[in-house]
């Protein structure tokens, strides 16, 4: 990101996309343009406050001259540009994208945009089958490069496997993990810097995970939760937010969001509060509000309890 | 700084300069979304110098760590003052042209040769004259500090003498280089905008000096102030000791905890004639009190503003009703007040906020619509055009400069007072971990997979030198009282240093130990420098228990 007195003195590049000329200032990506100028382009593994990594493919558009689709998260605009962001082709791939996906994880509750942008493309979450049986836990962390097997063609093979509660603040559940690269980036040097979690394995077997795969408590994780918030399909979920989905009681219609100043340090860190009858279930910040980027510590994030008593 | 207390920096700017020093400051735990603005800085370039006793998590980060003997602040910024000067790296056009009183400040840094600042703080002549030279030369440095500096009997001289190296290379009034004192509470800086300071009125309009600022209170509030200061909370204790003060009003503090040498603070807490605790909790404090009055939490059941560390003013707002019989503390005051007589109805916080803004003239432009749309605007912000002052100073960088020079302050090293002998030899200094907050009071509130037992941390040469093993519990005592404690074996700390939180004070009574006594200028306690032994103990390996909280108690 870049601060405003950067952006005033860079030179404005003209480009078409959908056949509309649109300008944005040199060393803007396509996407930040196309957004910028109100054309919507799905993305799940991009945040503004990460770098972005490149990884889902569901940005991709199509670039005249250009053989293969572009990632418009990443790619920087060129003056005389030429781009389509909803031709057939890029629709295509965008809804394969998301069925591979969807075949093999659990999308059930991801986030609003990304659950439109499934019903936009129609994916059919079963295109390659019914899901084959869950793994066990932590059955991808001890599977070695080249050990995976094709399945017999019924059924589409899934990373489903059972939740990982090792401590009281924040869940792994990485049924729901679309391996996006957002808790990794978050964990490391776009924000929080500890380094606890890392993409381990390698293929199909390609999997989020802390160093030798121990548990949380055992990691160099310092429970920050910047992971959770990050998180596009709550894979990550903060304790309180799973057990009460366990139990029927996470209602996100009866729930409001506040925005306050975090009661500890004086860093003054923007939290949003968000309240479901009368009790704090959970706390994010605003990721466009300049102390804090989106980015919380421990105490922030999960040290409310003395609220609801 | 200069006049109105507060840093002068934002911190994006730490991202943008090319050194940072954090002296007595552990951001990676006590502030750790400033932290990230600092690691922003290093993965842009910046060097970090981490000037602490410790080995910190923050000095893990940093390209330089000087461990310095606890209480030698001064002494280490006077030998920097003077190998900057001496190196010929001081910024004399900025020295002539915006501060005053060089010449003695130069005189009173001369004796602090690298040698005798090596032989007073611990630190090697090499690793001073490293921090000299990097900051001198540096284009834009960002100095930091926290309660490292503060909380000591001469904290207040302990700023001076940083502030005067800020000065002495320019590193002040400017983008990216600039003096940021980290505050320890979400509101200790709206605390002192607001005139919680016993010589100032809201603004930091002296009650003394200002006599215009007085009368205009006066006129807006329909009453006579006295033109005389009042007491800070160490001179309360003193004045409680002499009998002097007999009715005593705690709102949100939680004194039976968290004072220097707490069973003295305890008994004399006990010897008030009448103590009145408003608090979201019943704390040690409230179980003490005549009344406890049941305060809403105002981060999140109330509507008001704090003021951060880098003087952004930000609205809190109401998301859950207070529970049971909390009220708010506006109401909580305005009833109070119609009980003694003066009826000033049912203002809402905006309405307060609004009478502020008239009064004070840095909070002028900050209506809560303002506030809203900025995401919080930094003072001074004196009408609503004004976008408010990410950076103050940048008048001593003007031709002429308009204002007053910026004066240097000579401050003299004295040694910690608690002091090192062969009954106490030990040096015990305090701080937070990550995880918790201060008394606990908030913090114990949720479970911290983090989150250990209390311990005595202490180097593993000393481990060695008293034949302990970590989970042993010792006695520690000090000239004020004596606790049991486990040990935990600590490679951060160098032999002879000592550390422990004061976050589990129903565990570990560390507050038992500290000093009370405390910097006459800021009324600071100074919990950092505390002389201790350690002494085995054979039959006691269950929880530690605390015998002179104990004592106190009963």
């Amino acid at each position: 990101m870049n601060d405003g007195i950067a952006l005033a003195i860079r030179r404005s590049i003209k480009i078409t996309v959908d056949g509309k000329e649109v300008a944005a200032p040199e060393g803007s990506t396509i996407l930040q343009t196309c957004r910028t100028n109100g054309i919507d382009i799905p993305t799940l593994c991009y945040l503004e406050n990460l770098t972005p990594v490149n990884t889902c493919r569901l940005c991709m558009v199509e670039v005249e001259g250009s053989r293969t689709l572009v990632p418009s998260c990443s790619r920087k605009i060129e003056s005389g540009m030429v781009i389509q962001t909803e031709s057939q082709r890029v629709s295509d791939s965008r809804k394969m994208v998301l069925e591979l996906l969807a075949s093999s994880v659990d999308m059930s509750i991801v986030s609003p945009e990304l659950a439109g942008w499934m019903e936009r493309y129609q994916v059919d979450k079963e295109r390659f089958g019914p899901p084959a049986a869950p793994g066990q836990i932590g059955g991808r962390e001890k599977t070695r490069a080249g050990h995976h097997h094709k399945n017999d063609g019924t059924s589409a093979a899934t990373v489903a496997e059972p939740t990982k509660v090792d401590n009281n603040q924040y869940v792994r559940d990485y049924s729901r993990c679309v391996l996006c690269y957002r808790c990794v980036e978050a964990c490391g040097t776009d924000a929080q810097n500890t380094f606890a979690i890392a993409l381990g394995g390698r293929g199909f077997e390609a999997h989020i995970t802390t160093e030798f795969g121990v548990a949380l408590p055992e990691s160099a994780c310092v429970y920050c939760g910047n992971c959770v918030a990050v998180c596009p399909t709550n894979a990550l979920m903060s304790k309180i937010e799973y057990d009460l989905r366990q139990v029927g009681g996470w209602d996100e219609s009866k729930q409001s969001i506040t925005r306050t100043i975090c009661p500890y340090c004086g860093v003054g860190c923007n939290l949003e509060i968000h309240e479901q009858d009368n009790r704090i279930v959970k706390v994010t910040s605003p990721s466009d509000h300049d102390v804090t980027h989106g980015m919380l510590c421990v105490k922030g994030r999960f040290g409310f309890e003395f609220i609801n008593g | 700084m200069f006049g109105a207390g507060g840093g002068t920096s934002s911190y994006k700017e730490a991202e943008d300069t090319d050194l940072i020093i954090l002296w007595g400051s552990n951001a990676r735990e006590a502030h750790p979304i400033f932290f990230h603005h600092v690691l922003k800085g290093i993965h842009n370039g910046a060097r970090l110098f981490v000037v602490d006793p410790r080995k910190t998590t923050s000095a893990q980060w940093a390209d330089t760590w000087l461990g310095l003997d606890v209480g030698t602040d001064i002494a280490l910024a006077n030998t920097v003052a003077r190998e900057i000067i001496q190196a010929g790296l001081a910024n004399s056009e900025f020295i002539n042209r915006s501060t005053s009183g060089f010449d003695e400040y130069a005189k009173s840094v001369e004796p602090f040769t690298l040698e005798k600042g090596e032989k007073l703080t611990g630190v090697p002549a090499e690793l001073i004259r490293k921090l000299a030279h990097s900051y001198a030369k540096a284009d834009r440095a960002q100095l930091c500090w926290t309660l490292g500096i503060t909380e000591h009997h001469n904290g207040t001289d302990n700023v001076f003498s940083l502030i005067n190296l800020a000065l002495l290379t320019g590193h002040v009034g400017r983008y990216g280089s600039g003096i940021v004192p980290l505050r320890g509470q979400n509101n200790v800086q709206g605390g002192g905008d607001m005139g919680a300071l016993p010589n100032k009125l809201p603004g930091f309009q002296d009650v003394e000096t200002d006599a215009k600022a007085r009368l205009r209170f006066e006129a807006r509030w329909g009453t006579s102030i006295p033109a005389k200061r009042g007491w800070h909370l160490s001179q309360m204790f003193e004045a409680m000791e002499r009998g002097e003060l007999r009715t005593l009003y705690v709102i949100g503090e939680n004194p039976a905890q968290s004072e220097a040498n707490v069973s003295h603070a305890i008994s004399l807490l006990q010897g008030l004639e009448h103590l009145v605790v408003q608090d979201i909790f019943l704390t040690k404090t409230a179980e003490l009190a005549t009344v406890v009055l049941p305060a809403s939490a105002n981060w999140v059941e109330a509507e008001g503003t704090v003021t951060s560390s880098e003087r952004r003013v930000q609205r809190v707002r109401k998301a859950l009703n207070p529970p049971g019989m909390a009220r708010n503390d506006i109401e909580i005051i305005c009833d109070i007040a119609k009980r003694l007589g003066h009826d000033w109805g049912h203002p809402t916080a905006e309405e307060v906020w609004d009478e502020l803004r008239s009064l004070s003239p840095i909070h002028a432009g900050m209506s809560y619509k303002r506030l809203e749309e900025l995401g919080g605007i930094q003072w001074p912000c004196l009408d609503e055009n004004d976008p408010g002052s990410p950076f103050l100073h940048g008048r001593l960088w003007q031709y002429p400069v308009v204002g007053p020079l910026a004066p240097f302050t000579p401050v003299e090293h004295i040694p910690a007072l608690d002091t090192l002998s062969d009954e106490f030899p030990i040096r015990l200094t305090t701080g937070r971990r990550l995880d918790s907050f201060n008394t606990g009071v908030q913090s114990g509130g949720f479970t911290s997979p983090l989150r250990k037992p209390e311990t005595l941390n202490i180097s593993p040469q000393d481990m060695d030198k008293f034949g302990l093993v970590d989970g042993e519990v010792v006695s520690v005592t000090s000239r004020r009282g004596s606790i049991h404690a486990p040990v935990l074996k600590d490679a951060t700390l160098r032999p002879g240093l000592a550390f422990m939180t004061f976050h589990f004070p129903d565990e570990v009574d560390t507050n038992s130990l500290t000093i009370d006594a405390w910097d006459p200028k800021s009324g600071t306690a100074e919990f950092k420098a505390t002389a201790i032994r350690i002494e085995k103990i054979t039959g006691i390996q269950d929880k530690a228990k605390s015998s002179s909280r104990a004592e106190a108690l009963t």
